[in-house]
């Protein structure tokens, strides 16, 4: 027990290591969020309401974007639902991993389903498929751990100062390099490289479409493709 | 845009967003998927991340939607570091240091 113990400790620490790198991302990005919203007309508590139970940086500023331009609130909130459907593909994709944990871990976990959570973890249990449940578990509490604290503080930062900062520190950009930085060490692999360049061709050619439907036409292609390419390679062996 | 319909958004995408996260973990539980979807569901970061992201990097909202040099630099300097040396600190320091160097001297 006490061995077992000080195993799921670590391996949540590695989590923590794992995920720390995001910081550098994530607090800028939450910094903006709320001075955005608070631009926008939002209350210091409606800030920290939708950052704590939304915790979907995209989502929360397409919403936003959407109030402020006088849209109707169910068009807010489809929209951000819109922007937040990758997340039924992330939930699907952890299942063969972590179906099997406890209820109250899998609400947790569902809580906390973030780009860096998912992205870092999945790449782990893809790697160590063999890794016991409690430590596949305990990993992604490491992983948000080092993420989320920073998510809600700096939206706060964000909130309190306004629109002190100045838009030349470029923070757009911190979502494109977070999200590289997730996927670049996977795209050693024939399948995975095949399927992350239809994901962006189709994303290109299909960004006219609405509802972010352009995402999911290129996500479903991308996901076939690094599927057949898969099986293309295990044929030919 | 009043009150209400800022704490409605607030509440309707929070409860709606975790039902999307919940859904198959949730609803599936443990019992086991087909094969098939599993090969799929392999390339579920891949098929979505790159897709998400490469409109905010060839259309940048920063430029009001220009093609922006520095950003597109940025980006590459952050796949190469990436995938050369799976370095997820290295991506994001060198993306974010390639970034505003090329600010600073595109201006």
């Amino acid at each position: 027990m006490g061995a077992d113990m000080s195993r799921t400790r670590s391996v949540y620490w590695q989590g923590v290591r794992a995920g720390a790198p995001f910081l550098l991302v994530v607090a800028p990005f939450g910094m903006l969020f709320g001075v955005v919203a608070t631009e926008a007309g939002f209350s210091l508590i409606q800030t920290m309401a939708m950052t704590a139970l939304v915790i979907a940086g995209a989502a929360q500023f397409a919403s936003v974007q959407l109030l402020v331009d006088g849209a109707p609130v169910f068009v807010a909130i489809l929209t951000g639902l819109a922007v937040n459907l990758r997340m039924v593909m992330y939930s699907a994709s952890l299942t063969p991993h972590i179906g099997k944990a406890q209820t109250w871990h899998k609400v947790l976990m569902a809580y906390f389903m973030v780009d860096q959570s998912y992205g870092v973890s999945i790449e782990k249990y893809e790697r160590s498929p063999e890794m016991p449940l409690a430590d596949k578990v305990s990993f992604f509490f490491g992983v948000i751990s080092a993420v989320a604290p920073f998510w809600y503080g700096f939206s706060l930062v964000g909130a309190l100062l306004g629109s002190a900062i100045a838009p030349e520190y470029a923070l757009d950009f911190a979502i494109p390099i977070t999200f590289i930085a997730i996927i670049a060490p996977n795209l050693r692999s024939l399948p995975h490289l095949a399927a992350s360049i239809v994901s962006v061709v189709v994303a290109l050619a299909l960004y006219w479409m609405p509802y972010n439907l352009w995402l999911m036409v290129a996500a479903v292609l991308a996901m076939i493709t690094g599927a057949q390419v898969e099986k293309w390679l295990e044929a030919r062996k | 845009m009043n009150d209400l319909d800022i704490w409605l958004t607030i509440i309707f995408l929070g409860i709606g967003t975790f039902l999307l996260r919940f859904s198959f973990i949730g609803l599936v539980g443990d019992r086991k998927l087909p094969e098939w979807m599993t090969r799929h569901l392999r390339y579920v970061p891949v098929a979505v991340m790159p897709g998400l992201i490469a409109p905010l990097i060839v259309w940048p909202q920063a430029t009001g939607g220009e093609l922006d040099p520095a950003r597109l630099i940025a980006a590459a300097t952050a796949l190469l570091i990436g995938s050369i040396f799976r370095s997820v600190l290295g991506a994001i320091f060198g993306g974010m240091a390639a970034l505003y160097l090329m600010l600073y001297l595109l201006g």
